[in-house]
């Protein structure tokens, strides 16, 4: 006997998509179904409960494939636009890393560097159909003899290109502010000195990961939206971490779990992939990301109606703790705050700006929930799960 | 009542006349100096916000031309590229002035170019250029790179 009241598998789900008689809502909608009807008949009547999330996400990157040259060549350097690519795989294989720069890029030599173009932007262009110059050096083999290939390509013109990134959608982060005495650029945006302004990043409420905060329902295999497209998640990302902090309700209270993503290139577009320059930090690129979040039991329901003022994000110095690996979490605040445009900490009104787009990231949700009730999207029943802490349940699910 | 904010880019040639006080004077214009800079020996900028009817302003401008002032509207010069902006909110907190500010709940930026003092804060913020033009004053574009 299940310890619920109501119960569904995603083949369920799946054949009410296929028949047209899903019932999905976004994240922010869930909140509201589940305070008029009770976590029972919430989850009695939504079936999937989508997410979304468009923030920059340095740890990502393109699997590109880009085809033999005649003669062959084993390709041990490669740029594209300048940008290079890693190359220490097979012969016409390359990465190219989202916050790789371009060879010429004067960096932090007049700081803060502005960063014009990198991998991201790369990125941003292939999938927005330009024209991009491959140069590619060997060393010579008797099975590749070639020494050196130029091409001018477009997307199309690559055999194989994915978009396949090791860490994305944190699901929590930092609310990062300056407690030294000079402005300071970092990935966190910039930071004026004496805590004048905080930057957050995440969507809260509609964050994928946040709406199911101890990964029972998505896993290797979930199928997503992933830059426009269709992607996988893959796995957890590098540094998925189950184990921190969490309140009452299980949701973490800072940095934790991660996703690491796969998608095919071809199919996505420029709006949800967006090439980056951050200020005296680097290149990278803005991914959109939507997960849908099956709603299996009376439990799911009520981890999906998590709202902003339920979620806290530790304040962080980015002055002087964060780069030196020292300090902890300076205090918490809830997204709901963060929101308002203004927080209090220590005393003092500190300016607040999000770094993530919430209004993306809702019609990330929104486009995936449109998908879903098509009949075209069918959901992924994860083939594994990621590591995890136990959850000791809700006190009273009524 | 109408306002603008305008541009006015003095030459060296005219850099130390006096002209900015006749559009009080003889134009009845209200104005309020929003930014200034003066790079010794080659030029002045100065950003200000003119106050009066539409016409005045029109005229005040066309005598500040007569003058060899170079005058820009300010809401020519720098703009927000709506395909560009993603809605981020990343320069909302470092506007000085709000001419950047987050809508909400929608949490959905706008720019207002009447509050706009040109400080180039926004283009520094921005991940995807699209504040356009925003160097007017650039507190970055000089003197920068040996104070790291
Ligand atoms: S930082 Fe750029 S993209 Fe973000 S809201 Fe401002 S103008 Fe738009
Ligand atoms: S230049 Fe940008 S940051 Fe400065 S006042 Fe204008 S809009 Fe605000």
């Amino acid at each position: 006997m299940s310890e619920f009241k109501i119960n569904k598998t995603f083949a369920e789900i799946n054949k009410k998509i296929r028949d047209g008689s899903v019932v999905v809502v976004n994240a922010e909608e869930m909140i509201g179904v589940t305070n008029e009807l009770g976590p029972i008949e919430a989850a009695r009547k939504v079936d999937v409960v989508t997410t979304g999330t468009f923030g920059i996400m340095c740890s990502s990157g393109a699997f590109l494939n880009f085809g033999h040259s005649i003669p062959r060549i084993k390709a041990n350097k490669v740029f594209i636009n300048r940008v290079e690519a890693y190359a220490g795989v097979a012969a016409v294989d390359c990465y190219l890393g989202a916050t790789q720069t371009r060879e010429d890029d004067p960096l932090n030599k007049v700081f803060p560097g502005r960063f014009r173009y990198g991998g991201g932007h790369v990125i941003e262009d292939l999938v927005s159909g330009k024209k991009v110059k491959l140069e590619a050096f060997g060393y010579g083999t008797d099975c590749y003899p070639n020494l050196r290939h130029e091409a001018e390509m477009t997307l199309k013109e690559f055999p194989d290109a994915w978009l396949l990134n090791p860490r994305n959608g944190y699901q929590n982060y930092n609310c990062a502010l300056n407690l030294s005495k000079k402005t300071i650029y970092t990935y966190m945006g910039i930071l004026r000195p004496d805590a004048t302004n905080a930057n957050y990043s995440t969507s809260g409420q509609l964050s994928p990961l946040l709406n199911d905060p101890y990964y029972k329902t998505i896993g290797l295999g979930s199928r997503i939206f992933l830059g426009g497209g269709v992607g996988h998640i893959i796995g957890n990302g590098t540094q998925h971490n189950p184990n921190a902090k969490r309140s009452e309700n299980g949701v973490v209270m800072g940095g934790a779990g991660t996703l690491s993503v796969k998608g095919d290139l071809k199919q996505m577009s420029p709006k949800f992939l967006r090439g980056a320059s951050i200020t005296g930090y680097g290149c990278s690129l803005n991914v959109g990301i939507g997960v849908p979040i099956p709603i299996l039991n009376e439990e799911m329901a009520l981890f999906t109606s998590v709202s902003d003022d339920q979620i806290l994000a530790p304040i962080v110095d980015y002055g002087l703790d964060y780069p030196q690996g020292a300090g902890g979490p300076l205090d918490y605040v809830s997204y709901a705050e963060l929101k308002t445009g203004e927080i209090n900490f220590r005393g003092q009104q500190v300016i607040t700006s999000p770094l993530a787009s919430y209004s993306m990231a809702l019609e990330i949700a929104d486009i995936l929930k449109d998908w879903i009730k098509s009949g075209q999207f069918l959901l992924g029943e994860p083939q594994d799960t990621f590591p995890s802490v136990p959850f000791s349940g809700f006190n009273s699910i009524k | 009542m109408g306002s603008k904010n305008v541009l006015l880019i003095f030459k060296s040639n005219i850099m130390y006349k006096p002209v900015i006080y006749r559009l009080a004077k003889d134009f009845d214009l209200i104005f309020n100096i929003l930014e200034a800079k003066i790079l010794p020996k080659k030029e002045g900028r100065i950003l200000l916000e003119l106050k009066g009817s539409e016409n005045t302003i029109d005229e005040g401008i066309k005598f500040l031309e007569q003058n060899h002032v170079v005058v820009e509207l300010l809401s020519d010069k720098v703009w927000l590229e709506e395909e560009k902006c993603v809605n981020c909110g990343a320069c909302t907190g470092l506007c000085p002035t709000d001419a950047l500010s987050m809508k909400r709940p929608e949490m959905t930026v706008s720019f207002d170019v009447q509050k706009c003092i040109a400080c180039g804060m926004c283009g520094l913020v921005c991940p995807f250029g699209a504040m356009r033009d925003i160097t007017l004053f650039d507190p970055f574009a000089e003197g920068r790179s040996n104070s790291k």
